[in-house]
């Protein structure tokens, strides 16, 4: 029923789209699959939103459209059919031609993408050149063009400028200009909005889909941000452990999702519009090569029965361009995008302070970052501090932390003032405030052991040592849902959430009276971010733990805090209880801020 | 928290998993490094074992001068080349091995601590550095050498790590410049560590693999170097055999008995070859272990 809807479709327009079957690629060497049994059909001006987590393999899809692999990988079965020609079978010469010509890539980091010593100007000007658009006289005039349309000034002054005095949103508008100027037909965008900010993100996503729209452009927009797909995309694929568990039309994925999988994504996600109760996925995904045999999410799925161990499901229509590879999709019941909400976090609690912040200013050099911020927290209590890029948030977290020591103003622990630098602080001081950094690969020590990492906070602050302190790193490792077999295991075998978790778990070995969390969730997949926060609440709740929590994610405050503030370049906007700035933000920045961030709901 | 990873969910391991495998284990399975190593190891072996199994002594005259008697023909004393070629590796062993170790340690202490100081201890030191460096190494063994009526090994020993000193030093500072603004280090100076831990503890053990690599390096350059100090006539015992004293003594007869020369060179031709292949070993495994 739905192959043929999708044959009529791809039949009726034969110009346009591009139509994947059957696309498998493998690890050279190895008999490992890194994708298989990738069926998708990108109809003419349609943009496919494929999600999936990391070691999905989505990104792995999106190249081999072009006909590439990366090293040690080769696609190994399969077709990419456009216009009736396959891109796989094609000889290279022809390959070469089709990838930007026909089928255009944007790459996920396109600082990297674009050479650093050759100014924006000539760089698309060579583009024309090497497609052989246009003549000598007219390619500096189609450059023009192709930043006037993605919203970028196209003087002579920009023109001449080199990539790293771009933004990274005008980069990456550049990157999409290059990739619309020989006018593909079909455009592959991997992650290109990741590591953008809101208001940023938002502008490359409208350019993106503006460009689509009047060009009638295919999109297969790879990310793992299931918000951003809402929003732009006209379906939805969504990738496991290298297969599409589910694909179907965006209103029908978000409002039916039929997948155990897509389920606890969407689980996993926070809202803008009221706080949830964020769970995560138990276990990790899975490698090439260790997946699991029958449905490859068996292992970690709360619906598997004995059936679904045995055999690989068939991704099967259960409505009109909806299909799914679960055995039990018919079985599950309905689904509510606003289960698992619960109750704002109540703005009139009586509150116990215990970390104010006054008049802070903060310098680096003669460069002053942070102008007179103020703001206290309470017992048991998360204080979200919010801002784009640049805005001073991680600064003023370091400060706080003692890691940043060129300040002025006042950082009392319940009215003793604080030193500038943790090692000016008395150990009591430095025991009771920690500090736990953004990217879980750079913050533990990878030549030591994870129960050498959890023990040394104790044996430095003299709270337990040798036997006891082991006993207490179990303990602690239970609590950050860790086995204890991790106690032997370098840090460099743990995958992104479970370092995270380790650097919780260090944290907490210390029994801080605060956390200062910063952005401690911006660097992992979504259900690993929702399994953080269901941990950091739970330790909220259960040892009174307060948190100074650091992100750029609006939908997030609202489901893990209770106060925000929201600061631009440097300064305090907007502060208050999480609910009032949010249902009735009184700033035009924090207006702007809300109406940028994706949502789903 | 109740769907969150709990211990029960995933299907336990009985055993604990063996740890990540040290540079030195994964750099085992190269075969790069292995036929250096196993080189190196043969050599050192020839070296300890060999005078005791010497057709003559040391001194001992074999025959005339220049001569084919005994496997390798005499040099310009007559004596007996094999037996000099045995005899004189000793020395030039011991003082690259301790050289080296010297160089190292001393050249990695004022990296790491310009890296971790930073500011003016940085410049200060690495600007000092940058003056002992500007002298050929060579040069400033010899400005030392010839002050000295007759150098005993400790002196070679101490110019030879002292010369190599600040050559580490530059290396051992970027590598630990690399470390030191990681969040680990941060982290650990934010808990109130020693400074003396922290850099025992959370910075050096990530330099391990390009430090190895520098290490079986500057082995090389220090048999090199010894071996040119002997061809210029500093060793610690003129009198005894010496492999760089050699091919100095018998270079006049290249043309006649040209093995008094050559046993010498291949001897610290096949040292160099083994000690490089085992630090060029360990540092393909540290480019690749840099996750």
């Amino acid at each position: 029923m739905t192959a043929t809807t999708q044959d009529t479709a791809a039949e009726k327009v034969p110009t346009g789209g591009l139509i994947v079957e059957d696309l498998g690629v493998m690890l050279t060497g190895r008999d490992v699959d890194v994708i298989d049994d990738i069926d998708l059909v990108l109809r003419p001006g349609e943009v496919v939103g494929l999600v999936g987590e990391s070691g999905s393999g989505k990104t792995t899809v999106g190249t081999s459209l072009l006909g590439y692999a990366r090293a040690g990988a080769l696609i190994s079965s399969g077709k990419v059919l456009i216009e009736g020609r396959d891109v796989l079978k094609m000889p290279w010469r022809e390959v070469r031609g089709v990838r930007g010509e026909e089928i255009a890539y944007v790459p996920q980091d396109p600082a990297s993408a674009l050479n650093p010593s050759i100014r924006i100007g000539k760089q698309i000007v060579e583009l024309l050149a090497l497609r052989g658009i246009g003549t000598h006289e007219s390619r500096m005039q189609g450059a023009r063009d192709g930043l006037a349309e993605v919203g970028l000034p196209s003087d002579d002054e920009f023109l001449s400028r080199y990539a790293h005095q771009l933004s990274g949103g005008q980069v990456q508008r550049v990157a999409l200009a290059m990739a619309f100027l020989p006018k593909p037909k079909v455009l592959v965008l991997d992650e290109p909005t990741t590591g953008l900010d809101v208001t940023t993100q938002a502008m490359v996503l409208e350019t993106m889909a503006e460009l689509c729209r009047t060009h009638g452009v295919s999109a297969l927009y790879v990310t793992h941000d299931l918000a951003v797909v809402a929003n732009i995309a006209d379906r939805v694929a969504v990738m496991y452990a290298g297969q599409i568990v589910e694909l179907g039309p965006k209103e029908a994925m978000f409002k039916h999702p039929s997948h155990p999988y897509t389920r606890a994504l969407l689980d996993s996600i926070p809202h803008l519009s009221q706080a949830r109760a964020l769970t995560g996925i138990p276990g990790r995904t899975p490698a090439p090569g260790a997946r699991p045999g029958g449905c490859r999410f068996h292992d970690r799925c709360s619906f598997a029965v004995t059936a679904c161990a045995e055999s690989v499901p068939e991704l099967r229509p259960i409505a009109i361009d909806h299909d799914v590879r679960c055995i039990r999709a018919d079985e599950l019941g309905a689904w509510d995008i606003s289960r698992g909400t619960v109750p704002d976090a109540d703005p009139d609690k009586p509150r116990e302070i215990i970390l104010s912040v006054q008049g802070l200013n903060v310098f680096y050099g003669r460069k002053q970052v942070v102008y007179d911020v103020s703001f206290d927290l309470a017992k048991a209590e998360v204080v979200a501090l919010v801002g784009e890029s640049g805005s001073g948030k991680t600064t003023i977290s370091r400060s706080v932390g003692g890691l940043h020591k060129d300040w002025t103003g006042t950082i009392a622990f319940e009215g003793d003032a604080l030193a500038k630098s943790a090692r000016q602080r008395s150990a009591a001081n430095r025991k009771r405030l920690q500090y736990i950094f953004q990217n879980p690969y750079l913050s533990l020590n990878p030549r030591l052991t994870i129960e050498q990492i959890v023990k040394r906070p104790m044996e430095l602050f003299g709270i337990a040592s040798g036997k006891e302190a082991t006993d207490r790193v179990v303990d602690l490792l239970d609590q950050v849902a860790l086995g204890p077999r991790m106690l032997k295991y370098q840090a460099s075998r743990l995958s992104g959430g479970e370092r995270q978790r380790v650097a919780i778990a260090r944290a907490l070995a210390a029994e801080p009276d605060v956390l200062i969390c910063d952005e401690i969730t911006s660097a992992l997949d979504v259900s690993v971010q929702g399994s953080i926060v269901a941990l950091l609440e739970g330790l909220r709740q259960e040892r009174g733990i307060s948190m100074l929590f650091v992100t750029h994610n609006l939908a997030l405050v609202r489901s893990i805090a209770a106060r925000v503030e929201i600061l631009q370049a440097g300064r305090v906007v907007e502060a208050g209880s999480v609910v009032t700035v949010m249902e009735t933000p009184r700033e035009e920045y924090t207006r702007t801020l809300l109406s940028k961030s994706p949502r789903i709901d | 928290m109740s769907t969150d990873t709990g211990p029960g969910s995933a299907p336990p391991p009985p055993a604990i998993a063996p740890a990540e495998p040290s540079t030195l284990r994964k750099a085992m399975r190269q075969k790069r490094f292995t036929v250096g190593l196993a080189i190196t190891l043969l050599l050192v072996a020839f070296v300890i074992v060999a005078p005791y199994l010497a057709p003559f002594g040391e001194n001992e005259v074999a025959g005339p001068p220049f001569s084919k008697d005994g496997f390798l023909g005499t040099d310009y004393l007559g004596q007996d080349v094999l037996s000099r070629v045995m005899y004189g590796g000793k020395s030039i062993l011991v003082i690259a091995v301790f050289g080296t170790l010297l160089g190292m340690a001393l050249g990695i202490a004022i990296g790491v601590v310009a890296a971790y100081g930073g500011g003016w201890w940085d410049e200060i030191i690495m600007r000092a550095n940058d003056v002992v460096l500007s002298f050929p190494q060579i040069l400033l063994a010899l400005v030392v050498l010839t002050a000295i009526e007759q150098p005993t090994a400790w002196i070679l020993i101490l110019l030879v790590g002292v010369s190599h000193a600040p050559r580490v030093a530059r290396l051992a500072r970027g590598v630990a410049l690399g470390i030191v603004s990681r969040d680990f280090v941060i982290a650990a100076e934010a808990l109130g560590e020693k400074r003396t831990r922290v850099i025992l503890a959370e910075v050096l053990p990530n330099m391990n693999a390009p430090l190895l690599a520098e290490g079986g390096l500057r082995l090389t350059y220090s048999i090199g170097l010894i071996g040119a100090l002997g061809f210029l006539g500093f060793s610690a015992d003129p009198g005894a055999a010496n492999w760089g004293q050699m091919i100095q003594e018998n270079r006049l007869a290249l043309s006649t008995q040209p093995w008094a020369v050559l046993a010498p060179v291949l001897v610290i031709a096949i040292f160099c070859i083994g000690t490089n292949l085992m630090a060029d070993g360990i540092a393909q495994v540290a480019q690749r272990g840099d996750n």
